[in-house]
């Protein structure tokens, strides 16, 4: 093979496509199409409650038209991290969207399916060996955690795809997926070098948002050949730049010339960025360190678990006298709270007040200056209350609420109610709260031996096992 | 000379990098105020630890980028992402101390 094309129709599997770009990217012959379905970016709650963030139908949506297109060209359509998370759970959910499209165009195909969902007690079995390390700055992992997590996903590189594509599989649905292997995979299978193959498919993970203008929701092309990848946008309003794809590389990543990753490091120090066409770049130089012969391959773990239940309540004020002194309002209500609730233990519940207009984005940096010297004009607060159970949530939520509504604070004029409601009701259950538990390095033996791959015949919406 | 950051980059962001960490982009607008500001040594570790009030071993790193034309830092996130207390899931919006920076060439 001279090249090797890669279709990258979207950002995230659910953000969706024109249909003229993917039939301009189609005309061009990939021999794969590949998309990225998952990130930690959206937080704690999808892994740990096993639900997806994108929609349904969304996802139905681009499928619908990647795996036609495909199956017609006998090219491999792969997806990673399906779901979202790549717990089992979300893999199964993909699996079924994938079943009813078999189903509703008549369409025959064989199916890997690559499990990435981690037993607590394998996890459990390798820290005792000493084989689980945090990845700085996570804390330490500890037997309660593990036990606490809700589901634990191990990320796989690209060797599970390499075996599920000398399977012959015509579809591949993975679980938890390092972001480049979706792309890398074929290319690092027919022997192309895995340093440019990594790195393409670290910009086409993002599809069309590594152009300019910039879009999470249209595709990108990439042809790898013996010493260079080119990347190209289809649709004629975008251009990929250098500084457009170089800015890319910076993208959510710690250090953009090391990314460490399954198996090695990606080295950017001698890379490259030229204009090969107006609207296309060449990158060259990318270099793939493998790991020394005497360490051992590493994989990422990741968990979360279930901290409690939400409730939160929306108001606003336009009170000046009000906003002067809020800091002390919010000391004030929470201290009702505590003696109300006396019988309750501290821990046991969390009260939070976010002060938009005052701090409010940036809560998490403590003793900031006051971003602007002016008093604001209107603030607007987020009540928040998690505690063991929804009930309890809602009570400690709505008594901070009202108590804060009639709080009778230094030189209070305004006497009806401190609070604008834009909400009846004005609690609303978020329901169950989750946060990240692992995040961890795991040393293995054999890069596939935690991502079973399953094949299956699927035959217009029937799917068995072979 | 007195230079005011915001007027030397097109791009100032902010964004997770995992769920343990944020990462920050500067991306000036040309090439050579990107290599002055790079040799001046001002974007430090000590420059991002005194705007988000932070120790100076939690700025984890500052690179140079020059394909780019960017400066990049990488700091502890001060609490994981979606922590009890978050105000930020993505960390997308932490970006506006930066926009203050002037300094000294």
């Amino acid at each position: 093979m001279e090249e090797i094309r890669i279709l990258s129709p979207t950002a995230i599997l659910g953000y969706g496509f024109p249909e003229s770009s993917f039939q301009a990217a189609l005309a061009k012959n990939p021999h794969v199409i590949a998309v990225d379905a998952g990130s930690t970016d959206p937080g704690p709650y999808y892994l740990g409650s096993g639900i997806s963030f994108t929609d349904r139908a969304a996802v139905k949506r681009d499928l619908a038209l990647m795996i036609p297109a495909a199956l017609e060209r006998k090219i491999p359509v792969i997806v990673g991290t399906a779901g979202g998370c790549g717990a089992d759970s979300h893999l199964q959910w993909c699996i079924e969207i994938v079943r009813e499209i078999s189903k509703e165009q008549g369409l025959t195909f064989k199916m890997a399916t690559i499990s990435s969902e981690i037993k607590h007690d394998d996890v459990l079995k390798n820290m005792a060996a000493g084989k689980v390390k945090p990845l700085h700055p996570a804390p330490e992992l500890t037997r309660e955690l593990v036990d606490q997590s809700t589901s634990i996903v191990a990320q796989m590189g690209v060797e599970p795809f390499i075996k599920a594509l000398d399977m012959g599989a015509e579809v591949i649905l993975a679980g938890r997926a390092y972001d480049p292997a979706v792309f890398a995979s074929l290319a690092v299978k027919e022997g192309f070098d895995p340093g440019l193959a990594i790195h393409m498919g670290k910009i086409l993970e993002c599809a069309a948002i590594a152009a300019t203008p910039g879009s999470g929701s249209d595709c990108m092309f990439g042809t790898l050949r013996k010493d260079h990848f080119i990347l190209e946008p289809l649709s004629p309003e975008r251009k990929c730049t250098t500084l457009s794809v170089a800015a890319h590389t910076l993208y959510e990543k710690t250090n953009p010339l090391i990314l460490p990753g399954p198996g090695g490091v990606l080295d950017l120090n001698q890379t490259t960025f030229t204009q090969a066409t107006e609207n296309s770049v060449m990158v060259k130089g990318s270099r793939f360190v493998p790991i020394p012969a005497d360490q051992k391959y590493t994989i990422k773990l990741e968990g979360a678990r279930r901290v409690g239940f939400r409730t939160v309540s929306f108001a606003a004020t336009a009170d000046p006298i009000m906003i002067r002194q809020m800091d002390k309002i919010v000391e004030g209500v929470r201290a009702r709270v505590k003696s109300n609730f006396n019988h309750l233990d501290e821990k046991s519940f969390f009260l939070d007040f976010k002060i938009y207009g005052q701090k409010g984005v940036m809560s998490m940096f403590k003793g900031l200056p006051p971003a602007s010297e002016h008093q604001p004009a209107e603030l607007a607060i987020i009540i928040e209350a998690v505690a063991p159970t929804q009930s309890e949530a809602n009570t400690i939520c709505g008594f901070a609420r009202s108590t804060m509504l009639h709080y009778g604070y230094e030189g209070r004029i305004s006497t009806a109610g401190n609070l604008a409601f834009p909400f009846s009701p004005s609690d609303f259950k978020a329901g169950e709260v989750y946060e990240f538990s692992v995040y961890h390095l795991m040393d293995v033996d054999d890069p596939c031996q935690y991502f079973p791959i399953q094949m299956k015949n699927c035959a217009k919406g029937e799917c068995h096992e072979i | 000379m007195k230079y005011k950051l915001i007027e030397l980059a097109d791009v100032i962001r902010s964004k997770n990098s995992g769920p343990y960490e944020i990462t920050f982009d500067i991306i000036f607008k040309e090439e050579t105020m990107f290599q002055k500001a790079a040799a001046s040594g001002v974007f430090n570790k000590k420059l991002f630890a005194d705007l988000y009030h932070l120790k100076e071993e939690d700025v984890i790193s500052v690179v140079n980028f020059p394909p780019a034309k960017a400066i990049k830092a990488t700091i502890v996130r001060p609490m994981a992402s979606g922590n009890l207390g978050e105000a930020d899931v993505y960390g997308a919006q932490q970006h506006g101390p930066m926009l203050g920076i002037e300094f000294e060439m």
